[in-house]
């Protein structure tokens, strides 16, 4: 469906991510919000309250992050489009709620706006040592979808795509921005509402007799309905059936996990969204994804300046990984070189999935700031002497 | 002829004893009978003096007894009649 | 031998239910049953748009209620049952919100969100069964366990300060306070239907038996000896100070409505502010759909 008017700013703005990230919200249909301040994100949800009052809907500053990440939860059955904003403390925290938005397959966005860790560490300086936490960071077995912006204008698309994905797989989706992206100011242009394309909730057109909370007709996602319709279903993070009832046993956690599980990576080729760029003679592939693919891309125009051949691949779904076609590159190219403002998190991933058939080479960097090209570069070339 | 009469759902019974404890007028005890979980469900000993006051219902933790005014007639009446005073 | 009644009659509660998930998970002589039944008969009484009512629980034997009433209803995490219902309220204001959940999930792991909710004046009804313990898990000590008592974690008896619920939420906020226990069969139903038709943040503790673990181990005997304990020892005191309403292992437990006052909810304040600040500008709620197209 179209972006509901009343949310979108259209016109062409100046404004940073973290502004940015709020008015996606907004054009994406979001009307509650429940958040708690932290460094650098608390400017997403400032704008938010100051917003939303205009645009209709609601935004509650709520004790701690415990009780953001699941406030926007309650916000989300009683039928709103919602989301929450944090950093590296806060995202720790909201962790267990992660868990239960993946369990109980509701559709809400966390947005991380990453810095220096761990724990306190760098409040106002970037870092994009979240990643591995975004997919694992709560127990159990579970499945997110991960998008990294790389600027404000993709903070502003990237958002509405995070809530249609939200939607559409009834998942929680982490939004990984980082401080740079959020704290720095570029042109963002917002297209009129009809521009807009919003997927709206699954919501349940059968009948209170026959409605099953989690029952699947085939597809992988169950229909949703909201508190107050009559209904009456009943919502649990116990391993539970599709009456939504629980049901301890290891046939239906086995049967339960896997859906949820197989719900994501049987749609892989519509989640993993990537930027490639000269991949097809490439001898050294960079992968990267936030404020890194901007600094990488002045390192590969100095390689390719120098007569290397470096094709480009920035992560737009960090999560799932896109383990298709790292395999596939992995037997075309020499190396692959992942610069991260990490000390080797998502590089990881890039190894498994080139399963030996490529070299790897990461790019650490403690945080803190953004890579020096020249150190890419000078990866880039040990890379493509391999 | 009782002014109400109770009714028990056996196998929901844990045997708390907290219906016969509460009854005003001592219509239950705890039977000897076993129900499936091997719980003892009460049953009314004296049912000529049950009001239909519901206490029973209100103090059961378990859903398995309440009491109803007599003048609430279920469809069947004659099955009524025999629900109010005899052996199963 | 037994006299069972074959009628056609139907337990007035039943239609509150989930009939298919009978009989329940709760002990011989616990007291949470009961506390269900004393609220499906607040919702008789006070004939409640059963449509527009959600129940939210947490963690706990307590937390086992939603699971059981036939409503919209959510077993979240433990203590989080509050910010769950605040953002259901808050996304939905005609839904009437019920938090129904244990006095560990609220006043422990929950407090931080039992004192916030209260002083914000959320529009919640929250019905705290407070068994003195940390039933579900094997009973550990609660922060509502009475000094010497004996519990897993306090082998060899507890020594801290109990919280006094009530003092607790009535100096945080709170609009309705009272305490009943399982015996007050019909005082509770009477200050759950009263709740329903207060708007505020209302908080109704029920003292309840925890025959396997509280008790066992206090070697107060079953759930029935502690009904008894609590007809005896309860003394209704409508109105008391909260500072006065503590509870001790084996002493008097005081009972009744201690705090009916008004003051407005979170909702009016905002809505106020708002109207204040933007008049014509401020809009309540989304006008569009945007949800579910």
């Amino acid at each position: 469906m179209k972006a509901d008017p009343h949310g979108v700013l259209t016109g062409i703005h100046f404004i940073d991510g973290d502004h940015a990230c709020c008015e996606g919200a907004l054009a994406a249909g979001a009307r509650f919000a429940a958040g708690y301040p932290i460094t650098p994100s608390t400017e997403v949800v400032e704008r938010f309250a100051s917003r939303v009052p205009t645009v209709g809907g609601c935004f509650i500053q709520m004790e701690d992050e415990l009780a953001a990440s699941i406030a926007l939860q309650g916000g989300v059955w009683g039928g709103a489009k919602a989301f929450t904003v944090t950093s590296g403390p806060g995202f720790s925290l909201m962790m267990e709620h992660i868990g239960y938005a993946a369990m109980t397959e509701t559709p809400c966005v966390f947005v991380d706006v990453q810095r220096g860790g761990p724990s306190t560490g760098l409040p106002t300086l970037p870092a994009q040592a979240d990643m591995m936490q975004a997919r694992w960071g709560s127990h159990g077995d579970y499945e997110i979808i991960a998008l990294c912006p790389n600027s404000p204008q993709e903070c502003f698309d990237l958002t509405i795509k995070a809530f249609n994905l939200a939607e559409e797989f009834r998942v929680p989706v982490m939004f990984m921005m980082d401080e740079v992206v959020g704290h720095m100011t570029e042109k963002v242009v917002i297209p009129p509402a009809d521009q807009i394309e919003v997927v709206p909730r699954k919501h349940t057109r059968k009948s209170i007799e026959d409605y099953l909370p989690y029952g699947t007709n085939g597809d992988l996602v169950p229909e949703m309905a909201h508190a107050g319709e009559g209904y009456n279903f009943h919502i649990t993070g116990l391993t539970h059936d599709e009456r939504g009832y629980p049901n301890m046993t290891p046939q239906t956690q086995d049967k339960l996990v896997r859906r949820l599980q197989n719900k994501i990576r049987s749609a892989t080729d519509r989640i993993c969204l990537f930027e490639e760029e000269q991949l097809d003679n490439a001898d050294v592939v960079v992968v990267s994804y936030g404020i890194t693919s901007r600094v990488a891309q002045r390192a590969i125009d100095m390689a390719r300046e120098r007569g290397l051949r470096v094709g480009k691949l920035r992560l737009i779904t960090a999560w799932p990984f896109p383990d298709k076609k790292i395999a596939d590159l992995a037997t075309r190219v020499k190396a692959f070189v992942m610069p991260e403002l990490n000390l080797g998190q998502m590089v990881r991933e890039l190894e498994r999935a080139a399963a030996g058939k490529a070299k790897t080479i990461a790019v650490s960097h403690a945080g803190g700031g953004v890579h020096n090209p020249d150190e890419i570069l000078n990866a880039i070339v040990e890379a493509s002497r391999c | 002829m009782a002014k109400g009469r109770v009714s028990i759902v056996v196998e929901r019974c844990k045997a708390c004893g907290f219906c016969v404890e509460f009854c005003p007028t001592h219509v239950l005890e705890l039977s000897s009978a076993f129900n499936s979980k091997g719980y003892h469900p009460p049953h009314v000993v004296h049912p000529e003096k049950c009001s239909g006051c519901d206490l029973c219902g209100m103090y059961c933790p378990d859903f398995a007894i309440y009491g109803t005014k007599a003048s609430v007639k279920p469809p069947d009446a004659e099955k009524a009649e025999k629900a109010s005073g005899g052996e199963k | 031998m037994l006299n069972i009644m074959q009628d056609d009659t139907v337990n007035p509660v039943e239609p509150f239910l989930r009939t298919d998930r009978m009989p329940h998970i709760w002990c011989p002589g616990c007291g949470i049953g009961t506390t269900v039944n004393s609220f499906a008969r607040a919702l008789i009484e006070s004939k409640i748009d059963l449509g527009s009512l959600a129940l939210v629980s947490g963690i706990g034997c307590t937390g086992r209620v939603a699971g059981y009433v036939k409503l919209d209803s959510f077993h979240t995490t433990h203590g989080r049952a509050i910010p769950f219902a605040t953002g259901l309220k808050l996304a939905n204001p005609k839904l009437n919100v019920v938090v129904y959940s244990g006095d560990g999930d609220l006043s422990a792991i929950g407090g931080n969100h039992l004192i916030h909710a209260a002083r914000r004046n959320i529009d919640l009804k929250v019905i705290c069964v407070n068994n003195l313990i940390y039933a579900m898990t094997g009973g550990q000590t609660a922060p509502t366990t009475p000094g010497h008592a004996t519990t897993s974690t306090n082998p060899y008896g507890t020594f801290e300060p109990a919280f006094n619920l009530p003092h607790l939420v009535e100096a945080a906020g709170a609009v309705y306070v009272a305490r009943w226990t399982t015996f007050h069969v019909r005082q509770l139903s009477r200050a759950i239907s009263e709740a329903f038709n207060k708007k505020g943040f209302s908080f109704i503790e029920v003292i309840s038996p925890c025959p396997t673990l509280y008790q066992r181990r206090n070697k107060m005997g079953d759930g029935l000896d502690t009904m008894k304990y609590y007809k005896e020892k309860s003394k209704i005191k409508h109105g008391a100070p909260t500072s006065e309403v503590g509870l001790t292992l084996n002493g008097e437990i005081a009972v009744g409505k201690f705090v009916d006052r008004d003051r407005p909810d979170y909702q009016s304040m905002m809505r106020a502010q708002y109207v204040e600040s933007l008049g014509e500008r401020y809009i309540e709620e989304a006008e569009t759909e945007c949800v579910c197209g």
